[in-house]
């Protein structure tokens, strides 16, 4: 039975908060619109094409809170281990809620903005309004409208025009449990003026184990002539639900890549959807999952080439152990007038027992007739050959095994830029790797 | 330094030797020679310790102890090395942190201390002289995207880096072209010393030039049919393995 009258009760509550922080008439009348379509809608279930894979139930049935306000209990000190050197900025959200006194917000950039989304829906509406809500589909997706009628925060990023941004913003959301269940609902708007560059990682952690839901939009706008890296990581406690949806718009000659690295999470839901809208962009979408336990993990990418002459490039490598499930959905979109469209997919999994699962579904649906798609999927085990081999030069077989799997997880390190943040990455996931090694030296 | 007494070999219900005897000394060079599935490649990969082989019977000391109760990174450990027929492609582990860690593994074992990187690289670069290889190669993934002489090559470079006590080298001629074959076989010939010993496993005769044996041995429906010198080695090439074949079956019918 889906707890929907838990969540009227709860948008009943929030909007009345929310009159009283003086909300602006456009967004209350975005977020009714999205509620009544969440309640139109509600959770999808597996009779839906888009959701075979994934059963939402147990959070369609649980009744989740949303965090009550007052001091969050997260002092700087646990923020501590996420800290990186050379950051533009980075924004602190705990339990969706932003934590200004544990944010760095950006110095000496002149025009660029890094700053709470509700904020900045207050005092810079010109900026927003155009693109918030405009992208990510709350009239089509439901946890789309869940999110855009309840979100609280998130950030807004604008990176002004000609901007070259090299630091890189870090976003950081820490889910702290508490003895209820809680919700938080991340809305994220990043745009990018023309020709700008810059690069933006969203971290969601957990401080301490417990059940929550998380359901996170981010709408990136990439301007013409930008260059934006993405990266997403997902390294909530396992027993958490998350559902994200990354939206990006790709003006002309737009180069987009989006870095997905699931490890955490109960059922993880991915959504990547670019539509390439502008003539001669690009988009790479690259993404690692590696579960364990009973952990579920849904990467559904759906890629819209709706202008001609514009390359795809999607890669997904999986891990899977124990009784893990791990879902790949590849849909390319080629639209009548996308000609000379070049989309390639390819999806990698390995399974390291034989409790753990992979479905793997690519779906191509091309109404224009000069285009090049291909796909190729692989499920397999650990490969024998290599795993003597390894062996037969000596290295015990914890050893041998942690090699190849660091040594697949890698092909998806390869494929984002050299620095630190894929240092971080490189770290963060040599640890997730079901038998550690030390990445010291390996290149 | 190596003994193998009576070894009896199966293959998924198929028995592939069929009782081989044979016993290597340290200082010696050994080659097995013989005709396409005598069992030649099952007996460096049995001693490798490949688990998909099934010894039924005879017993194996590898300096008095027992090989075939060891892993195969036991075996390694314990100083064996076999150069593979089929070099594996392992993409994302480069070859100079793959060998570090097998080097390291090694000295572990033996209670030697590990060597850092900054002392394994000198070490590791005057062995890739030694083989003719380029430095750019430390950095490529392990035998991804190089060519089969490349891949032999490879292969005994690892053997000069990880100085064992006793190689096997299965069929590293093969895809070789003359070139190739002399700068692998100055690299085996390096490492000649009288506490090693060296077995080539080759179906042809010309790597024996570059690499002379003491002794020939040739297996034939996995049985050791003939032993002797290297002229046996040329006697071969002349007259062909139904030479042998025959002889081994009259041998067979006599007894």
């Amino acid at each position: 039975m889906q707890q929907l009258p838990s969540y009227l009760q709860a948008f009943e509550h929030s909007q009345k908060q929310a009159q009283a922080h003086n909300q602006e008439a456009w967004l209350r009348g975005v977020r009714e619109d999205a509620f009544a379509r969440f309640c139109r809608l509600g959770f999808p279930t597996v009779h839906e094409e888009d959701w075979r894979f994934t059963n939402v139930a147990p959070i369609a049935q649980s009744t989740f809170q949303l965090p009550e306000r007052g001091f969050n209990g997260v002092a700087d000190h646990d923020v501590a281990p996420y800290r990186l050197a050379g950051l533009a900025a980075q924004l602190v959200y705990v339990n969706g809620r932003y934590a200004p006194g544990l944010s760095r917000l950006p110095l000496g950039h002149n025009g660029l903005k890094v700053a709470s989304l509700a904020e900045a829906i207050l005092k810079e509406r010109e900026k927003v309004e155009p693109h918030f809500a405009r992208y990510a589909d709350y009239r089509q997706e439901a946890f789309t409208a869940l999110n855009t009628a309840f979100f609280e925060d998130g950030a807004f990023v604008f990176i002004p025009r000609g901007m070259v941004l090299q630091e890189p913003i870090y976003l950081l959301y820490l889910n702290v449990s508490s003895e209820t269940p809680l919700m938080a609902h991340p809305r994220n708007l990043i745009v990018a003026e023309e020709d700008s560059q810059a690069t933006v990682l969203e971290d969601y952690v957990s401080l301490r184990p417990g059940v929550s839901f998380s359901s996170v939009v981010t709408e990136m706008v990439a301007g013409e002539h930008t260059v934006l890296h993405h990266y997403r990581i997902e390294r909530e406690d396992t027993q958490v639900f998350h559902v994200s949806t990354l939206r990006t718009q790709q003006g002309r000659s737009a180069s987009v890549s989006s870095h997905s690295v699931l490890l955490g999470g109960a059922l993880v839901r991915n959504n990547v959807h670019p539509v390439l809208a502008g003539e001669g962009g690009e988009c790479l979408i690259n993404g690692l999952f590696i579960g364990n336990g009973r952990q579920h993990m849904d990467n559904y990418m759906k890629v819209e080439h709706a202008s001609a002459r514009c390359d795809s490039r999607q890669f997904y490598n999986g891990i899977l152990d124990g009784k893990s499930r791990g879902v790949f959905h590849g849909r390319i979109i080629v639209h009548k007038d996308a000609q000379k469209t070049d989309a390639k997919q390819t999806n990698r999994n390995l399974l390291l027992s034989d409790e753990a699962q992979m479905d793997t579904k690519p779906q191509l649906e091309i109404h224009a007739d000069d285009v090049k798609c291909t796909h190729g999927a692989t499920i397999g085990q650990i490969d024998e050959e290599a795993f003597f081999y390894l062996r037969s030069r000596g290295l015990n077989e914890a050893s041998a095994r942690g090699l190849l799997l660091f040594a697949f997880a890698s092909e998806c390190l390869e494929r984002m830029k050299p620095g630190s943040i894929r240092s971080y990455l490189e770290r963060i996931i040599t640890q997730a790797l079901p038998q550690a090694m030390h990445p010291e030296a390996v290149r | 330094m190596l003994e193998i007494k009576n070894l009896h070999v199966k293959v998924e219900n198929h028995e592939i030797l069929k009782g081989v005897n044979l016993k290597v000394n340290a200082g010696e060079v050994h080659s097995i020679m013989g005709p396409n599935g005598s069992g030649k490649s099952t007996l460096a990969q049995v001693l490798a310790r490949r688990e998909t082989f099934q010894v039924t019977q005879g017993e194996v000391l590898f300096n008095g102890k027992d090989l075939l109760a060891m892993k195969p990174e036991e075996a390694a450990c314990e100083g064996l090395f076999m150069a593979f027929q089929y070099p594996v492609e392992i993409s994302g582990i480069s070859n100079a942190y793959f060998l570090r860690a097998a080097l390291n593994a090694i000295r572990k074992y033996r209670g030697e201390e590990e060597m850092d990187a900054m002392d394994f690289l000198p070490f590791y670069k005057e062995k890739m002289k030694l083989l003719d290889v380029d430095e750019r190669f430390m950095t490529r993934s392990v035998n991804e995207g190089s060519s089969g002489g490349e891949k032999k090559r490879n292969e005994i470079l690892q053997m000069a880096l990880l100085e064992p006590k006793f190689a096997i080298l299965d069929e590293t001629d093969s895809g070789l072209d003359i070139d190739a074959l002399k700068i692998v076989a100055n690299g085996v010939n390096a490492m000649r010393r009288s506490d090693r010993a060296i077995i080539v496993v080759t179906h042809y005769q010309r790597l024996l030039n570059y690499i002379v044996p003491d002794f020939v041995h040739v297996l034939v429906d996995g049985r050791i049919a003939k032993s002797g010198g290297k002229e046996l080695a040329l006697a071969l090439e002349e007259k062909g393995y139904a030479w042998v074949e025959a002889e081994g079956h009259t041998a067979a019918v006599a007894v």
